[in-house]
């Protein structure tokens, strides 16, 4: 493939970025929205392009015999360490890369056209359209990384734009708390990711040049991926805090995966990130950077593979986060948060469905890398229909000034755009057929079913809590009962067609996009695989779905007490629920009461007392000192000569002594 | 053995010398302290002329006695008026002052009478042991370029004397 | 009785003692400049002196004493052009008036 388009993918949104970024402020707001657009415009036509042709050409650099290939389109050298340790920037096309290209200007290109009508009255319109430029650039730099190295820089990259993007409202102490809570948390993560790509690339470089893992750079993904056998040999025999090398390597680098991914218990952060402006948390915190944690183990599949712990240890991070992100959204008064905890519970599906892979033929298993295609499918479908559910939050909001459901109500009437468009999302997350969660969700349950049914029953219960409280969420915001303030005063309306349009394209796609053989496309090895529907599946998971959609309508269709005598039958269950278990609260005392109260305050006392009295008392010794003498520089020359002389004097009397 | 002559001339100049530098820096009238100066200019010469050295002792009454008290006179002149008296010296100032000149005569004299300096015991065997210096000594010294000659410095001073009337002239014109 | 060496040193210290003493003392500016030349000149005297008594056979102390004479008036003619520079600045020649370097 020739380079001028890739290449042209990652330069154009730098370049909206450097252009709006500094020259935004002379721009009016129409002509940087406009160059927003088009520059994304023209970013999801050329991945349209590259995508499209990967997938469907026939080229023999892409396909050989029906094998989907991995290929390097560009691969330079940007720093070399040592002959091994070689840092590269590059393109790596392969499904996923291809389909992430897809998926992330799609989304980006929505939110920008959205974003137009919705921040077209907030100061500092220029910079956000920048910083929208700026978390494309990194988040498609992350995807199509040919080395570890390269994604952990633009993995930082993702991570600085959704501070400064979650901190756009930097007047509202509580956003800048929560862009600072999203980095920290986040950045944290990192550090364990760092730990663990220095751990697997020092063994790796380590072995011998002339060895089965050839002279390539030890970041590498496709020489890693290629042969995870001779990895897994060239750790062997070491061992680090009493662990194999590369468990305690795949493990470490899913820990940074945790952070972006806000699974247990570095999910603090997702939550409040929901102080950004709601495209940002459609484009960022629902579609794409939050599911870099599993594109990350998608990316390094065969190397988790080779060590099945850490594979087990992503399924259970994963189970129990979908489960309890479940039980939190469904007490949430926020609508903005339910989606929130939606999301971290969907993306943890995906982390149990590639836990639940296997990358070669297991008995019984009549096809072993489903989780890994589900979990793709999953993650593409997912990226649409979060992100229709975020921008149609953000019309509400835009409509109503409120982020809580308890002062809408009855808004069918009012906004019928945004209406069926949320009701298609929320049918599409419930896994109702024919909409595209069904499709990939089935896939999912059934790998793990395939895994061990108790998998596949945790998180069909897991999807059937999701239809209920993605419903209990629908009725209680255009059902339950007509918030009185509608018929006198503020009449909230549909939204402009800037923000309109995306919910229609993005519900279309939702209707549609199950229906995309995505087997063909994306598959851990690039052979294709054909999707069937699995009928026992498919019918427990529509099954409980139905019934909680039905225990949702009945609950929150008309106004009655029956959540409130659900509440009260368990009230302290509620409270914890809606406060989050509390995670906040013990992070805040662990932070706060152990590590501040206890080992920063010795520190602070040792650098005030001694390091900073240490400082100041030379100061403070100088000063006298020259206090003390300065009036020696009287500016009476016979002075000067007196004490000369009396030195002269003195030194000669010394003198005289010495010799006698 | 010294000739009588010498013995008294060097007392009547040892004297003049003593006597007129401490009237010099004593007397309130600063015009007289420049004449007992000038006293003092010529004691030395006369020194100079009695160890021998003719043209030294020419110099210094041509240059110091000639020039640069003429120099002195006419600012004293230029900056007060010839028969005005300074005022009375405060009495610490003149403690420390005379503490410092008998602390560093004592020290000098101290100095002076116990190192062993090994030098001619006479006047006249000194004189007899080194030979007469003549103009054409001392101009072959001061426009030669070997050892012992000293173009160079005759030439540095000889700019330095035309930057310091320059100077002069720059620092004291009138703006 | 001989004139040796010491005979001519006494003199020289005791010019030296009155220079020092009228350098400290002296509040006129042009007094401390007598000052100055007296001990410069029992310098002068004491090369001389040196010259004669323990190197007579050569004459650098008195070449010497030469250039010091020499540039003892240059360095006079630069001092009086200053002394009358304050002088017209500040209305006297005390010593006292010129304080501004200090701390």
């Amino acid at each position: 493939m020739d380079i001028t388009l890739p290449i042209l993918i990652l330069a154009i949104p730098f370049l909206m970025f450097l252009i709006l970024g500094i020259g935004g402020v002379k721009m009016s707001r129409k002509l940087a929205g406009v160059l927003g657009i088009l520059g994304m415009g023209s970013v999801m036509t050329l991945s349209y392009v590259v995508a499209l042709t990967y997938f469907f050409s026939g080229d023999a650099a892409f396909i050989v015999d029906g094998v989907r290939q991995q290929l390097q389109v560009f691969d330079v050298t940007w720093l070399a360490f040592t002959d091994r340790l070689v840092v590269n920037i590059g393109f790596l096309l392969d499904p996923i890369s291809a389909m992430m290209l897809v998926v992330i200007t799609t989304i980006s290109f929505m939110v920008h056209l959205y974003s137009w009508g919705y921040m077209e009255h907030e100061p500092g319109f220029q910079r956000y359209y920048a910083f929208l430029s700026l978390f494309s650039f990194s988040m498609l730099g992350l995807v199509v990384a040919t080395n570890i190295f390269q994604m952990y820089i633009f993995w930082e990259l993702v991570g600085v734009s959704s501070y400064l993007l979650i901190g756009f409202f930097y007047k509202l102490p509580s956003a800048v708390s929560a862009s600072k809570k999203a980095f920290i948390v986040t950045r944290f993560a990192d550090l364990f990711m760092l730990i663990g790509i220095l751990v697997l690339s020092w063994y790796v470089s380590q072995t011998p040049a002339d060895g089965p893992l050839g002279g390539a750079s030890a970041f590498n993904f496709m020489m890693l991926n290629s042969q995870p056998t001779n990895v897994l040999a060239s750790t062997l025999g070491a061992t680090f805090m009493g662990g194999s090398v590369l468990t305690w390597a795949m493990i470490l680098i899913f820990v940074g995966g945790m952070g972006k991914s806000a699974m247990m218990p570095l999910h603090i952060w997702l939550p409040d990130a929901m102080e950004g402006p709601t495209p940002v948390s459609a484009l960022i915190h629902a579609a794409t950077m939050v599911v870099a944690g599993v594109y990350l183990v998608a990316r390094f599949f065969p190397l988790y593979c080779i060590v099945p712990d850490s594979l087990t240890f992503i399924t259970v991070v994963g189970a129990i986060t979908a489960f309890y992100a479940a039980v939190v959204a469904c007490a949430q008064i926020d609508i903005k948060r339910v989606l929130a905890f939606s999301t971290i519970s969907q993306i943890a599906f995906m982390m149990v469905s590639l836990g639940c892979a296997y990358n070669e033929p297991v008995e019984g298993v009549h096809y072993s890398g489903l989780g890994y295609m589900a979990s793709m499918f999953h993650l593409f479908t997912h990226a649409m229909f979060k992100a229709l559910l975020f921008l149609g939050a953000g019309a509400l909001i835009h409509a109503v000034h409120s982020n809580n459901y308890t002062s809408m109500g009855g808004l069918r009437k009012y906004m019928p755009i945004t209406h069926w468009t949320f009701l298609i999302g929320c049918l599409a997350i419930a896994g109702i057929p024919p909409f595209s969660g069904f499709f990939s969700k089935d896939e999912m349950l059934a790998a793990m079913f395939s895994r061990h049914w108790f998998w596949g029953a945790w998180m069909t219960m897991v999807a059937g809590l999701t239809a209920f409280y993605m419903f209990r969420l629908y009725y209680l915001i255009f059902w339950w009962e007509e918030n009185p303030e509608y018929k006198n005063g503020h009449k909230p309306h549909d939204a402009p067609w800037q923000m309109s349009l995306p919910l229609i394209i993005l519900a279309a796609v939702s209707c549609v996009a199950g229906f995309i053989p995505f087997g063909e496309l994306v598959t851990f090895n690039g052979e294709p695989y054909h999707i069937h529907i699995e009928a026992p599946v498919a019918a427990t998971s529509i099954t409980v779905a139905v019934l909680a959609i039905a225990l949702a309508t009945v609950m929150y269709r008309k106004k009655n007490s029956m959540p409130e005598k659900m509440k009260n039958i368990w009230p302290g269950l509620w409270t914890a629920a809606n406060r989050r278990f509390y995670w906040d609260e013990m992070y805040q005392w662990v932070t706060h009461t152990v590590i501040f109260g206890c080992i920063c305050r010795g520190i602070a006392w040792f650098d005030r007392h001694i390091i900073d009295g240490t400082m100041d008392g030379l100061a403070a010794v100088t000063q006298f000192c020259s206090v003390k003498i300065k009036g020696m520089q009287s500016g009476s020359v016979q002075t000067y000569v007196a004490w000369y002389l009396l030195g002269a004097i003195l030194l000669g009397a010394i003198t005289w002594i010495c010799i006698l | 053995m010294d000739s009588v002559a010498n013995i008294i001339l060097y007392f009547v100049v040892a004297a003049i010398i003593v006597v007129f530098s401490i009237m010099t820096v004593t007397s309130r009238r600063i015009l007289r302290s420049a004449t007992y100066l000038l006293f003092v200019l010529i004691g030395t010469a006369l020194f100079y002329f009695q160890l021998g050295y003719q043209f030294l002792g020419g110099v210094q009454i041509a240059v110091y006695a000639g020039g640069i008290m003429v120099l002195f006179v006419f600012s004293i002149l230029l900056t007060r008026r010839p028969d005005e008296e300074t005022a009375r010296l405060e009495s610490y100032r003149r403690r420390a002052g005379a503490f410092m000149a008998l602390a560093g005569t004592v020290l000098l004299l101290l100095a002076i009478f116990y190192m062993p300096l090994v030098g001619g015991e006479s006047l006249a065997g000194s004189i007899e042991a080194g030979q007469m210096i003549t103009m054409q000594d001392i101009g072959h010294a001061m426009l030669g370029t070997d050892r012992f000659q000293y173009l160079l410095p005759f030439e540095a001073v000889s700019v330095l004397l035309l930057s310091c009337i320059i100077g002069g002239v720059v620092v004291a014109r009138k703006r | 009785m001989d004139l040796n060496i010491f005979w001519y040193l006494v003199p020289s210290v005791i010019m030296f003692a009155a220079g020092v003493y009228g350098f400290i003392t002296r509040k006129n500016m042009i007094a401390m400049l007598i000052s100055l030349e007296l001990i410069l000149n029992s310098a002068d005297l004491n090369f001389v002196v040196f010259n004669r008594y323990l190197f007579p056979g050569s004459m650098e102390g008195m070449i010497f004493t030469l250039f010091a004479i020499a540039i003892a008036a240059a360095e006079t003619a630069i001092a009086i052009s200053i002394i009358i520079n304050i002088y017209r600045e500040v209305g006297n020649s005390d010593v006292a008036s010129v304080k501004q370097m200090r701390f």
